[in-house]
């Protein structure tokens, strides 16, 4: 069995509550903090002594649950607000070495990201990445992020009317800091060297840093009518 | 100066209005539009024409951060209900937007003075009333020490000598 962590998962709602009891069934310890009074007296019939009732932005109720020793804090309440607070605290008061938290509109992500917070999961955004590859029309599919490396690997499908078409890749005048790492066509992938000419319907694979994303999709994408 | 506050509350507003009467630039944001009215009780004039202005929006927005004029503000203060969303919004205000002068109101003495050693500028209402109670207390148990003093307290006198 993997190493035996010291959780401490912030809200029971219904993902706090089934994230602690898969953690408790894989052998963890594991502390519940819930500050709704009935929800804590709902879910303490099943996880008894595993849930403690507090509001877990109040430090004394962190450190109460042994917040000193914690491997690992997950705070997924549903206010984002709260979220940040507890994994700011938990990373830079008590130094729990992996925090992960929940963000709960999707529009916030940016300030998680500027307080240091991550990794951070999204309900939305998974969904939406689900989209992404379940209708490749969508456009533009992430196959690879490593947002802390600045560097994401995509897969985009080239219209007919994209300006590339026809066009022998070394004439590309793509954004900087993109890169054409292959190209799918007829079910069949290759590399791409300077004289191969791109055709409509060719999906290509590129690595490229996220800043650039948009400018590589409007570049490859239908020509804009000016 | 232009001062932005965040909030629009009994402290909020009295804070906003205390410091337009100064001659200060103010602009304040709240999510709650019906706030518009606590900002100018007791004002002989409606507010945007005292020269305050005021904008709808939920502090977390960064829209509505800039539309309030985060982005030429000097000072900053967050004054919401919620601890949390202070602390945050003053974070955003110093990291993001480099506001000069940053001030969060915190409930919460923990927090408020955890934040405080990060460097987040806060007040805390809560830590204030509990020190002027404290010295009222004591100040009455001392003044009922001095007019009645305890049975054996001369005795002690004698012991220290």
């Amino acid at each position: 069995m993997a190493e035996r962590m010291y959780v401490i998962v912030v809200g029971a709602g219904k993902v706090g509550w089934n994230l602690a009891r898969e953690l408790l069934e894989k052998g963890h310890e594991v502390t519940l903090i819930e500050e709704n009074r009935d929800r804590y007296a709902t879910v303490e019939q099943e996880l008894e002594h595993n849930i403690q009732y507090g509001d877990a932005s109040e430090l004394w109720v962190l450190e109460r649950a042994g917040i000193q020793r914690a491997d690992m804090v997950i705070a997924v309440t549903g206010d984002d607000e709260d979220n940040m607070l507890i994994c700011q605290v938990a990373k830079e008061k008590y130094l729990v070495d992996r925090i992960i938290a929940r963000v709960n509109n999707p529009r916030n992500r940016e300030h998680f990201d500027l307080l240091g917070i991550r990794p951070v999961v999204s309900a939305t955004d998974l969904i939406l990445r689900l989209i992404e590859h379940e209708v490749p029309e969508y456009g533009l599919v992430h196959l690879l992020d490593l947002p802390e490396q600045r560097l994401e690997i995509i897969e985009m499908l080239l219209p007919e009317d994209s300006r590339a078409v026809g066009q022998r890749v070394g004439d590309l005048n793509m954004p900087e800091g993109t890169l054409l790492i292959s190209v799918l066509r007829e079910r069949e992938g290759f590399v791409p060297v300077a004289d191969t000419v791109l055709e409509a319907g060719d999906e290509i694979l590129a690595v490229l840093d996220p800043k650039v994303e948009e400018d590589l999709t409007a570049y490859f994408g239908p020509e804009a009518t000016v | 100066m232009f001062i932005l506050i965040v909030g629009v509350g009994r402290v909020g507003s009295s804070l906003a209005r205390a410091m337009l009467r100064e001659g200060h630039d103010i602009s304040c944001l709240d999510e709650d539009p019906e706030s518009h009215a606590r900002l100018e009780i007791s004002l002989e004039k409606p507010w945007e024409d005292m020269g305050g202005q005021f904008t709808v929006g939920t502090a977390l927005e960064v829209e509505a951060l800039r539309a309030a004029g985060i982005e030429h503000a000097d000072v900053f203060v967050a004054a919401t209900d919620g601890d949390n969303t202070n602390i945050i919004i003053a974070q955003l205000a110093k990291r993001r937007f480099s506001v000069p002068t940053v001030i969060a109101r915190i409930l919460d003495p923990l927090r408020a003075e955890w934040y405080e050693r990060q460097g987040v500028h806060t007040i805390c209402p809560t830590r204030v009333a509990i020190e002027m109670l404290e010295s009222e207390v004591h100040e009455v148990a001392n003044r009922a020490a001095g007019r009645a003093p305890r049975v054996g307290a001369a005795d002690h006198e004698d012991d220290e000598v």
